[in-house]
C-alpha cells in the first residue's frame, strides 16, 4: 500500500471514528459492518442447508397429510405480503436514523416490529393448524424438515423483533454505542436478511408443488 | 477543502451515497408486492412447463431487489458485496452438489 493511500485510510479512519463508528484503519470500512455481512454470508450456508434438506424430504408423508392438503396459500402469501412490508418501513427506519430523526426512527422500528410480530403471530397459527391436522414434528421426513425450516426462520424473525424493540428502548434513552446511523443500519441488515430468506422459502416450500 | 477534508465527508459514510428519497423505497416495495401478487396468480394458473422457470425468475428478481436497494449493496463498498455473495454462492453450489448426490433433479 502506498503512503498516500494509508494516509487516507487513516483520515478515513479518524472521520469515522468521530462519529463513534470502529472503522479500520487498513480498509476504511466500518468493521461492525463487515462483521454483519460476513455473519448473512454464513447464515446463506445454514438456510441452504436446511431448504435443502426440506427439498430432499418433502414427498416423505407417507400415511400422513402432505403439502398439498396442508399449504393455506392464501395466508400464507398474507403473511409474506406482510414481512415484505416491514422490509419497506426498516428501510424508511435508516432513512429516518442517517437524517438524525430519532421520533420518526423510532416510530418506523416499532412498526416493522408490529409487521414482524403478524408475521411471528400467522405462523404460529398455521403451526396450529398443522398439529390439529395431524401433522406433528415428528409425524413424518416432511413434517420435520419443514417445522425446522420454518421454525428456524421464525426463530431469526423473533430475534429480529427483539433486536428492534431493544433498539427502540435503547434510542428513547439515548444510550446507543457509536454511530447511532451505523447501528440502526445493522439491524436493518439482519432484517432483510431474514426477508430474503422468506422470498426463497415461499417459492420453493409453498409453491412450488411437491 | 483540503483532500482529508473531502474523504471526512463521503468515505467516512459510504452508505449515504446509496440514500434515496422515501418515495424511491415506497415504488420499490410497491414492484415487489406486485411480484408477489403475479407469483401467486401463477399459481392458480395452469401454466405447465413455463411455471416453474417463471416463478424461479420473479424470486431471483426480489431477492436481488432486496439485495441491491434496500440493502444498499448496489451502492456500498464492493466488499460487502463480496462476502456476502461468497457465502451465497457458496451454499448454492455445495447444496446443489449435494442435491445432485441424492439424484434430485432426475427425480431418483
Amino acid at each position: 500500500m502506498s503512503e498516500a493511500t494509508l494516509a487516507e485510510s487513516h483520515a478515513v479512519a479518524h472521520a469515522a471514528d468521530a462519529h463513534g463508528a470502529h472503522v479500520s484503519p487498513t480498509t476504511g470500512l466500518s468493521n461492525n459492518k463487515l462483521a454483519m455481512w460476513l455473519f448473512l454470508g454464513s447464515e446463506c450456508l445454514l438456510f441452504g442447508g436446511l431448504i435443502s434438506t426440506y427439498m430432499l424430504y418433502r414427498g416423505r408423508h407417507t400415511g400422513s397429510p402432505g403439502p398439498a392438503q396442508l399449504w393455506d396459500i392464501p395466508l400464507t402469501s398474507v403473511s409474506s405480503f406482510v414481512l415484505l412490508m416491514s422490509s419497506l418501513t426498516m428501510v424508511l427506519a435508516v432513512s429516518a436514523a442517517q437524517e438524525r430523526d430519532d421520533r420518526l426512527t423510532c416510530i418506523w422500528l416499532s412498526v416493522t416490529a408490529l409487521l414482524g410480530s403478524t408475521f411471528v403471530g400467522a405462523q404460529v397459527y398455521e403451526f396450529t393448524s398443522f398439529y390439529h391436522e395431524g401433522v406433528g414434528f415428528t409425524t413424518s421426513l416432511f413434517s420435520s424438515s419443514f417445522f425446522t425450516l420454518t421454525g428456524f426462520h421464525g426463530i431469526h424473525v423473533t430475534v429480529g423483533i427483539i433486536m428492534l424493540m431493544s433498539l427502540v428502548g435503547i434510542i428513547s434513552r439515548s444510550k446507543v454505542p457509536g454511530d447511532k446511523a451505523e447501528v440502526v443500519e445493522l439491524i436493518g441488515l439482519y432484517w432483510h436478511f431474514v426477508d430474503i430468506v422468506w422470498i426463497v422459502i415461499f417459492t420453493l416450500v409453498y409453491l412450488i408443488p411437491a | 477543502m483540503t483532500t482529508t477534508e473531502h474523504i471526512d465527508h463521503t468515505e467516512a459514510h459510504p452508505e449515504t451515497h446509496g440514500h434515496k428519497p422515501n418515495s424511491f423505497y415506497i415504488k420499490v416495495a410497491a414492484a415487489l408486492a406486485f411480484i408477489t401478487g403475479i407469483e401467486v396468480a401463477l399459481y392458480y394458473l395452469t401454466l405447465g412447463a413455463w411455471y416453474l422457470p417463471i416463478l424461479l425468475v420473479l424470486m431471483l428478481i426480489k431477492f436481488l431487489t432486496v439485495v441491491s436497494l434496500f440493502m444498499h449493496l448496489k451502492y456500498d463498498n464492493r466488499m460487502f458485496a463480496m462476502l456476502f455473495y461468497s457465502g451465497l454462492i457458496l451454499a448454492v453450489l455445495v447444496y446443489v452438489a449435494a442435491l445432485m448426490t441424492f439424484r434430485f433433479f432426475d427425480g431418483g
